[in-house]
């Protein structure tokens, strides 16, 4: 309960209703960035790893052009995502609070915040969000590089690969059941979209979800 | 003797087999052809090989590829591995024996083995770009290919290669184009001493059982034929002298399989996947129906109001 809420750019405007800004600029572009690279990488990975999919690849000017394009995309979300990651993981970090947030799992689902504990900037699941997606990221990437097989096919036995491919495949799929797991709750806490579309939430929005960070907001600001 | 496969006639010939004699597809579900063509199958006999490089020559020039020239590290084989190009290769091997004590020269011809279970074809993810016919032959559709190298991690006995040039799988067709108008594969065409023999799989296990038995006689107790089951067998054998030691050929698979790995990705990765972001999906639109959205009130807008409105004193 120590630490500090605050990222730098948070602010409260008092106002009907009050406004709270969460994201920067620079942290909203850097999101989707992110968002849009790894749509990229579902769509173009899912038409490589089951045949019912393989249609995908039309949206990426065929086979050869999707295999081509789909490691270069994850470069680039490679490295947006460590911007995401430098920006954000210390509001991420794993507090005793969180334990007791998803001990209440059923409360969070069934929308009682009133029996839930005051929440930071981020809340237990959220923060699984980061912490697994940053996970998924370093396995995929650093599989990816071994099947990268136009650029790195030479420095690793088919062994090797083999045993990447399937990583690979797996923490891709997982990395989907998060991504949508992500969109889920942003769609279903409503009010949360406009924080990575225009920076802001309201001030309900923040008093009923992090209220915590709310606090320590108002109260550093002063 | 076996009895060489006639010249072809002058006459144009129509194909004996195609698209309609498909076992197998890559990254496809077909119907097999309900009646399988009788099975093909090339026969080298390891112990009539001269390592003259003529199958490798003949291969070169049939199917229009053209090797980089190498350079010389002070061993036979040349080049010093499969290719784009080079897609069949003698491979030098140097083995004393110990029960006889002789120096044994081991020359064997690499390539493809066209599997009766390909795992080229198993791991392929490009409809089509890897095709089994009905008699055997595993071939590559290059315009179907888009340069993954799956196969690659497919292949048991790694075959393919992926070229630097167009980004697409190269391999043995084993002379697909031959085969289908009633001819041998190139490299059994040069072959000076039959130690390439082409014909009916029957054909080739039975006179490969007649050369064991030669083999046997001169004290090769264990020669025999390598057709391993873990693959289904395969259109491509040998017959070795030691063939309880098929390793000692420049390591070829003593029991070959798909790796279970690939099996893994290949099988239970690839509907648990699917079955997982599918369920994952479900959860939250249940999820939604069942419980609605989660929508901020207006006390929880009264009560950031008091809140940020207590520190400018408005309340």
């Amino acid at each position: 309960m120590s630490s500090y809420e605050v990222a730098p750019g948070d602010k409260v405007q008092a106002g009907d209703p009050v406004v709270v800004t969460r994201y920067t600029a620079g942290a909203r572009l850097n999101h989707w960035i992110t968002a849009a690279s790894l749509v990229l990488l579902a769509l173009s990975g899912l038409a490589l790893f089951h045949p019912s999919l393989y249609w995908l690849t039309g949206l990426f000017g065929g086979g050869p052009n999707t295999r081509m394009l789909h490691p270069w995309i994850g470069v680039v979300l490679f490295f947006s995502f460590i911007g995401l990651f430098f920006r954000f993981w210390r509001l991420n970090l794993w507090e005793r609070t969180d334990n007791v947030w998803l001990s209440k799992i059923r409360d969070v689902l069934a929308s009682k915040e009133e029996s839930l504990p005051e929440v930071g900037k981020y809340n237990a699941g959220q923060k699984m969000v980061f912490w697994s997606m940053s996970l998924l990221i370093i396995v995929l990437i650093s599989s990816g590089v071994v099947i990268w097989d136009q650029y790195f096919g030479p420095y690793f036995t088919v062994e090797q690969k083999r045993i990447a491919v399937l990583f690979h495949a797996t923490a891709a799929i997982v990395a989907i059941c998060v991504w949508i797991v992500h969109v889920y709750a942003a769609i279903w806490v409503r009010g949360t979209i406009s924080a990575m579309t225009r920076g802001q939430v309201t001030g309900g929005w923040a008093w009923r979800h992090h209220r915590r960070w709310l606090k320590d907001l108002v109260t550093g600001n002063k | 003797m076996f009895q060489p496969i006639a010249n072809p006639s002058t006459q144009p010939v129509s194909p004996k087999f195609g698209d309609q004699d498909l076992i197998r597809r890559s990254a496809s579900s077909i119907t097999p052809a309900a009646k399988r063509q009788t099975e093909v199958a090339k026969l080298i006999d390891v112990s009539k090989c001269i390592g003259c490089k003529a199958c490798q020559v003949a291969c070169l020039e049939w199917n229009n590829l053209h090797e980089e020239v190498g350079v010389n590290v002070g061993v036979y084989d040349n080049p010093h591995d499969l290719t784009a190009n080079t897609w069949t290769l003698m491979r030098y091997s140097e083995f004393e024996n110990p029960a006889s004590g002789n120096l044994e020269w081991l020359i064997r011809k690499d390539g493809c083995m066209h599997c009766e279970d390909p795992g080229c074809l198993k791991a392929c993810p490009a409809p089509g770009a890897i095709v089994q016919y009905s008699n055997g032959i595993v071939d590559f559709v290059h315009e179907n290919c888009i340069g993954c190298g799956y196969c690659v991690k497919g292949c048991p006995f790694n075959i393919p290669r992926i070229s630097k040039v167009d980004q697409k799988a190269y391999k043995c067709t084993l002379c697909v184009d031959r085969v289908a108008v009633g001819q041998g594969p190139a490299c059994q065409k040069a072959c000076p001493t039959q130690a390439i023999v082409f014909g009916t799989k029957q054909q080739m296990k039975e006179w490969a059982d007649k050369r064991i038995t030669d083999l046997k006689s001169r004290g090769f107790t264990n020669a025999g034929l390598y057709d391993p089951p873990g693959v289904g067998g395969t259109h491509v054998m040998y017959v070795l002298h030691h063939n309880d030691q098929p390793q000692l050929y420049a390591g070829l698979a003593k029991d070959p399989k798909i790796s279970p790995l690939v099996e893994l990705w290949k099988g239970g990765t690839k509907y648990a996947g699917l079955a997982l972001i599918g369920l994952t999906a479900a959860f939250g639109f249940v999820h939604h129906l069942v419980s609605g959205a989660n929508r901020v009130s207006k006390e929880d807008e009264e009560n950031a109001k008091r809140l940020a409105g207590g520190r400018g004193g408005r309340s």
